[in-house]
């Protein structure tokens, strides 16, 4: 079979696979399934990648999904109710107006991806990670770095967060300032 | 095939938009995100794979994007958390202001 078209009918089936997944994500009765359908999606997503010559950042993009999906499966059967879809649920709002945003978004933008020009300019057949690699480690190392740092800022922003002991006492009875003695200046 | 692509990551766009405007838990409203940005990937592996010639640049772009969705990510369980254990509340509806 011809090259391009055997990447054209990848890309397709895969095209196919994310949509119909990522539709299923909230279609779906049971929230933990719904985790799992979007995993699928990521995962359709990140095989385009790979047909489209981006091997690593498809296979980061699959290895990084899938392990936040199951986090997120965690969440689901910590918090949510009805993880495992053994009832009908329907938990949705403004149902009519987030349909039309969302074919209205589809629309515009499949319209602007079908009718704009684009310059032809495919990438070569060289080693695309090697050149990503050298990318990252010279020219724009400081980007990769920052990328870096902002990933330690969200892990502390993110324990500040959720710890059960605030700033201003236990989480669950709420962040209440405690009231200054005038006398002092300290709080009580 | 930049026309397919593009129309397939218009359609998971889409879907993602419905999913973050229509969804009442946290949690459903952030897998909309993460749709959403899911298609800003494969836009952007796209164009770099078919308008730029191989500029490693474009590859760096969805590197970015990578680490967006994982602060998204990060964050938003950890404000679910926060949110719950204030308030009990695991949709929006039980939310009827920001401030705690």
């Amino acid at each position: 079979m011809n090259p391009g078209l055997l990447s054209y009918f990848l890309v397709s089936a895969f095209g196919i696979g994310a949509v119909v997944s990522g539709w299923l994500v909230f279609r779906t009765d049971s929230m933990l399934r719904a985790a799992y359908w979007l995993m699928v999606s990521f995962v359709a997503v990140g095989a385009m990648l790979v047909v489209l010559d981006a091997q690593f950042l498809g296979l980061i993009l699959i290895l990084m999904m899938s392990g936040e999906m199951t986090i997120m499966a965690i969440f689901m059967i910590m918090f949510m109710m009805n993880p495992a879809g053994l009832n009908p649920m329907t938990m949705v709002h403004q149902h009519r107006t987030s349909m039309v945003a969302g074919v209205g978004s589809f629309l515009v933008l499949a319209w602007v991806g079908v009718v704009a020009e684009f310059p032809d300019r495919p990438a070569p057949a060289v080693d695309p990670t090697a050149a990503l690699g050298e990318e990252l480690l010279g020219r724009s190392m400081l980007i990769f770095e920052s990328a870096g740092v902002a990933l330690l800022a969200v892990m502390i922003g993110a324990i500040a967060l959720a710890a059960k002991r605030g700033r201003f006492g236990d989480a669950d009875a709420g962040s209440v300032e405690p009231e200054i003695d005038v006398d002092t200046g300290s709080r009580t | 095939m930049i026309d397919l692509l593009l129309v397939i990551a218009a359609a998971v766009f889409g879907i993602g938009v419905y999913g973050a405007l229509s969804q009442q838990s946290f949690v459903m409203i952030m897998m909309g995100l993460e749709l959403m940005l899911n298609s800003a990937v494969l836009v952007v592996v796209t164009f770099w794979w078919g308008t730029t010639g191989g500029n490693p640049s474009g590859q760096l772009l969805v590197i970015v994007i990578l680490a967006v969705m994982a602060v998204e990510a990060a964050i938003g369980f950890a404000l679910v958390t926060a949110v719950y254990r204030s308030r009990k509340a695991d949709i929006t509806e039980k939310l009827r202001r920001l401030r705690f």
